[in-house]
């Protein structure tokens, strides 16, 4: 028995024993597999886990690129940048975004329509894309924000970078402004695509929106640890982003600023020119508006008030306004013809007023001047103005000839090129009416061309490039806006046009050409005209209309050798005057204001060594010698005022860059 | 003989002292201290609440495993029934009157723990089959009643804390169950037959579990479906064991498990923060101390003269292998999620005693190896 059960016994153990065996041999295999598993994920695949990881735990944040700023000629800050407190939330991250939103409006004071607009915003929008509740929160409010940040999930206080002109309307015209990055400027530019962030400002109009890559800067990143439930941990990484260029224009500020205050709210432009260097020291379009409103979206009503302004503050019309020149063109279709050889300066013509017009093909050509002005010769036709001389002068050149001077002296084309939305204008040629308008020339057209009327359209930004080229004694100048730290000195530029009227006397094109291969980068102030006479016997005549009695402008004459200028006046009619109206000779204040001649006046001064070239034009201002020739005095006293510190200012710059 | 055992009867404390398996206890420290440190770092790298009652239970209990370790075999062989019905009671009272957690009532509270009689169910059932079969000849093993009432004692528990609702932990006491059924030496066609039965009505038993439990068993097919749902733990703990590495992120380091990204990390994944901390070596090692530790165990049991040890040493051994393998396998991808701690590693006090409470009768298996049970 006892047998039995050992026997049995040492069975059962046998049978343990084996099935132990079977099962540990399994246990090693498992064992293994689970090794295997080990290796696959930690070894093998560990590059891949290892990414997921940082995926999970590591979020960037794009900050917005602080924007570079504008100054003026003498460092002024003309654009800065703010600090700006908003609050975001992105409705993904957002609970209960009804609750959120109520909570907030409990500490913001939101009103009940913004609420609404951003209830609508959020339906609009995808739920990862970012709200902005606030665009500008006071400091208080920001802080009171971050107190009850808690309870506030998914809301984001942000500190951003905000535009701010501290000139508010001056400079309206020139930097444009800048407001909330939409779809259209997502899509056409690059540089805004690759930097933007939630509420990124870009340029709009004028120089912010032609020199946004240089201006944006680059982002500013920030890499931090988040937890499972997206809450930020710590701040791995910081890259601070860079600032955009600062850029300097030639742009004195006071003057900028006094020639606002000179066309006083009435719409216009006034522009003043360096005749030698380019710089435009001061662009002016007037009405203006104060572009801070747009930061942050401008209210509809003010909005409103921008757009229905008949004055047409939006326009900038310095260089997107058309208007015939009227007299203005005058010394250039004397120039022309001068050169030309169809007239010498002795031709007399009989202007015998309104009963005795200029007649062609049963037209008639009237002066401006009622009783006539009897013989004139050249230099009093200039002078005074003189319609009849014009016509005879112009039809005797011809408008193809005339078109080609006035192009060489810079009108139908754009005159700073790219940063504007500059209008061409229009100098018209028998060649152009074929092709724009598709019938031939008529020779009465050639007429009133001659007096700055018809087809020919300019910009006032045009005609002080036209009166600079003059004024410097007939050469090519360069027009720039933002500050060249390379700019050749006046003196280099007066010995440089020496050169090109000497080259000219010999052999033009071949002797530039090797001189342009030499000496690459130079600049070459290239002659405008045959010969150099014919310029200075118009300047002359301008210095007459300004200076001489009977002169169009002697009313506004300086006698102060230090401030004399020269000009001419122009009044540009924007209708056609029929018998009736002439019979009538209404006074300007008696028209209804669109109807209204365009005052112009272009003038350089000090006339014994003339620098500065300016063209005024007030829209609708009635006749050139009441309106705009007075402002031009005003201005050229004020101009040359600051002409001492703006050469010290120069050569303070030069000094620098030399180093 | 006689003398033998009467020798093992009489020797003296410090002969039972000595005859302790140094090699296992060590080795069950080191993981202790290990399981320490990965709780340590489960707490963000302070001394706080889980840290610390992790380090308080492994203490304690390992001083009761000392003390159970003197504890004759012979007793627990003669309360082997008792311990498996006062289990059962408990079980019975935590599904009556239990704390719910997590939509599962599965805790009783006993003031100084909240006790998971489920856990405790995992030994006693070693426990309780290792005294049934100890007696039984191995001849009448496949007798009709000799099958029949093991699967009856195995199905009562189970079926309570599948009511719980806890499959993992039945899971867990069905396997340990039939390990020893498998060591008793019951017929290879019987568990060749009921694994057919189980994997054709599998469909049916799935119909029958909770919603939660059925997207389980679906994301462990695909758990790229629901990355954020439920698949997002298993994702999250191969992410974690991944981007270890072969040395891993370092100690404090790992930021699966810092930054909460690793669900349940003090008690199922805990695997999972130690592996994305130390890596392919650390996982390694860590299951070179299991294998020791089991290898110990078995080696225990083979070398016992009463079947009661040797069952309950196989047993347990082999259970302790399933537990880790499954929640191994489990964090590692390679299984369904079910709630299955690592033992001595993962937080939780019933799975540390009842973990603990083996250990012991292992080690007085090896002090009174020689004891006869009749």
């Amino acid at each position: 028995m006892i047998g039995s059960v050992e026997d049995s016994g040492f069975k059962k153990s046998n049978t343990i024993n084996r099935r132990m065996f079977i099962f540990a041999a399994a246990k090693a295999v498992v064992f293994v597999g689970i090794v295997g598993r080990l290796f696959s994920l930690q070894i093998s695949e560990n590059k891949k886990y290892l990414t997921l990881s940082d995926k999970n735990r590591l979020r960037e944040a794009r900050l917005p690129p602080v924007r570079g700023e504008f100054v003026d000629y003498f460092g002024n800050r003309i654009a800065k940048n703010l600090t700006v407190y908003q609050l975001h939330v992105v409705p993904e991250q957002v609970e209960d975004f009804k609750t959120l939103i109520v909570r907030l409006k409990d500490i913001l004071n939101l009103s009940d329509s913004h609420l609404q607009e951003l209830i609508k915003k959020k339906n609009k929008q995808k739920p990862w894309e970012t709200l902005i509740v606030s665009e500008n929160l006071s400091w208080d409010e920001f802080s009171k924000i971050n107190f009850y940040l808690h309870e506030l999930s998914g809301a984001r206080p942000v500190l951003t970078v905000g535009r701010n002109y501290p000139y508010n309307d001056t400079y309206t015209h020139v930097l444009g402004y800048v407001s909330e990055a939409s779809v259209e400027d997502l899509v056409n530019n690059e540089a805004i695509k690759e930097r933007n962030v939630p509420g990124l400002r870009v340029g709009k109009t004028g120089l912010e929106k032609a020199l946004e890559k240089e201006l944006i800067g680059t982002n500013g990143i920030q890499r931090f640890e988040v937890n499972a439930y997206g809450k930020r941990i710590n701040q791995i990484d910081f890259k601070e982003g860079e600032q955009g260029k600062t850029i300097k224009l030639t742009i004195d500020t006071e003057i900028q600023k006094y020639t606002q205050e000179l066309l006083d709210n009435r719409a216009g432009s006034i522009s003043v020119m360096d005749i030698y260097t380019g710089e435009i020291i001061a662009m002016n379009s007037s009405p203006s508006f104060d572009p801070n409103l747009f930061l942050y979206g401008i209210e509809k009503n003010k909005w409103k008030e921008i757009t229905k302004n008949p004055l047409k503050p939006l326009l900038n019309k310095t260089v997107s306004g058309l208007y015939s020149p009227g007299s203005t063109i005058k010394p250039l279709v004397a120039l022309s013809a001068l050169e030309n050889d169809v007239i010498t300066t002795n031709l007399k013509v009989n202007c015998r007023g309104h009963k005795h017009p200029l007649e062609l093909y049963g037209m008639k050509y009237h002066c401006w001047k009622k009783e006539g002005h009897g013989y004139m010769s050249l230099q009093n036709a200039i002078k005074q103005s003189c319609d009849t001389y014009f016509y005879e002068a112009a039809r005797l050149l011809g408008v193809d000839r005339l078109n080609e001077t006035a192009k060489k002296f810079g009108l139908g084309n754009v005159v700073l090129g790219k940063y504007f939305n500059e209008k061409k204008g229009v100098v018209p040629s028998t060649k152009w009416k074929k092709e724009a308008i598709g019938q031939n020339w008529y020779l009465g057209e050639t007429l009133i061309n001659g007096i700055g009327q018809g087809y020919i359209q300019t910009t006032p930004l045009q005609l002080c490039l036209m009166t600079a080229q003059l004024a410097n004694g007939g050469h090519k100048i360069y027009p720039k806006i933002i500050y060249e730290n390379n700019q050749e000195n006046v003196e280099t530029i007066k010995q440089r046009m020496k050169l090109a009227e000497e080259n000219k006397v010999e052999d033009s094109n071949l002797l530039s050409a090797t001189e342009k291969l030499f000496k690459k980068d130079e600049k070459t102030y290239d002659a405008l005209y045959r010969n150099k006479e014919n310029v200075k016997f118009v300047l002359d005549a301008m210095f007459r209309s300004t200076n001489e009695i009977y002169g169009t402008s002697f009313s506004s004459r300086i006698e102060d050798p230090k401030y004399q200028f020269a000009g001419k006046t122009g009044t540009a009619q924007v209708k056609r005057i029929t018998e009736a109206e002439r019979e009538l000779d209404l006074k300007t204040n008696q028209i209804p204001y669109k109807e209204r001649d365009h005052a112009w006046y272009i003038a350089f001064g000090p006339y014994k060594n003339p620098r500065y070239a300016v063209s005024i034009l007030v829209e609708h201002g009635g006749s050139g010698s009441s309106t705009a020739a007075p402002i031009a005095k005003k201005l050229f006293k004020f101009v040359i005022d600051r002409h001492e510190l703006r050469e010290k200012i120069k050569k303070k710059n030069l000094a620098t860059s030399d180093i | 003989m006689f003398i033998q055992s009467s020798l093992s009867d009489k020797s003296t404390f410090f002969q039972k002292l000595r005859s302790l398996d140094y090699i296992m206890l060590l080795t069950i420290l080191i993981i202790g201290i290990i399981s320490s440190f990965a709780m340590y770092s489960t707490d963000g790298g302070e001394l706080r609440y889980h840290s610390e009652s992790h380090i308080i239970r492994f203490v304690v209990f390992f001083t009761m495993m000392i003390f159970i370790s003197f504890i004759n075999i012979k007793t627990w062989h003669t309360f082997g029934y008792l311990f498996y019905i006062l289990v059962l009671g408990l079980l019975i009272w935590a599904s009556l009157f239990g704390i719910t957690a997590q939509g599962s009532q599965r805790w009783i509270n006993l003031y100084f723990i909240n006790l998971q009689p489920s856990e405790l169910m995992k030994i006693a059932i070693i426990i309780c089959f290792a005294k049934y079969y100890h007696r039984i000849q191995i001849a009448h093993v496949n007798r009709l009643r000799n099958i029949i009432i093991p699967i009856l004692i195995l199905f009562v528990p189970i079926a309570l804390v599948l009511t719980q609702p806890d499959l993992g932990t039945s899971i867990l006491i069905a396997l340990s169950g039939i390990i020893v059924l498998w060591l008793a030496g019951v017929n290879i066609k019987y568990f060749f037959y009921s694994s057919l039965v189980f994997i054709i009505s599998a469909p049916f038993i799935i119909s029958f579990l909770k919603p939660y439990q059925k997207l389980r068993i679906l994301t462990f097919f695909d758990p790229d479906k629901d990355p954020l749902g439920a698949g997002y733990q298993i994702i999250q703990s191969k992410i974690a064991v991944g981007s270890g590495g072969l040395t891993g992120k370092g100690f404090l380091k790992g930021t699966q498990g810092y930054l909460e990204f690793l669900p349940e990390k003090h008690t199922d994944f805990i695997f999972t923060l130690f592996s994305e901390e130390f890596g392919f070596i650390g996982s390694i090692l860590l299951l070179i101390l299991y294998a020791i530790l089991i290898f110990r165990i078995l080696r225990i049991g083979s070398l016992s003269r009463n079947f009661f040890g040797k069952f309950f040493c196989f047993g347990f051994g082999s259970a302790i292998f399933v537990y880790i393998t499954v929640n191994m396998a489990m964090v590692l991808g390679l299984l369904p999620i079910v709630g299955s701690p690592l033992p001595i590693m993962s937080y939780g006090g019933s799975s540390m005693l009842a973990t603990m409470i083996g250990l012991g009768i292992v080690m007085s298996t090896k002090i009174y190896s020689r004891q006869l049970i009749s």
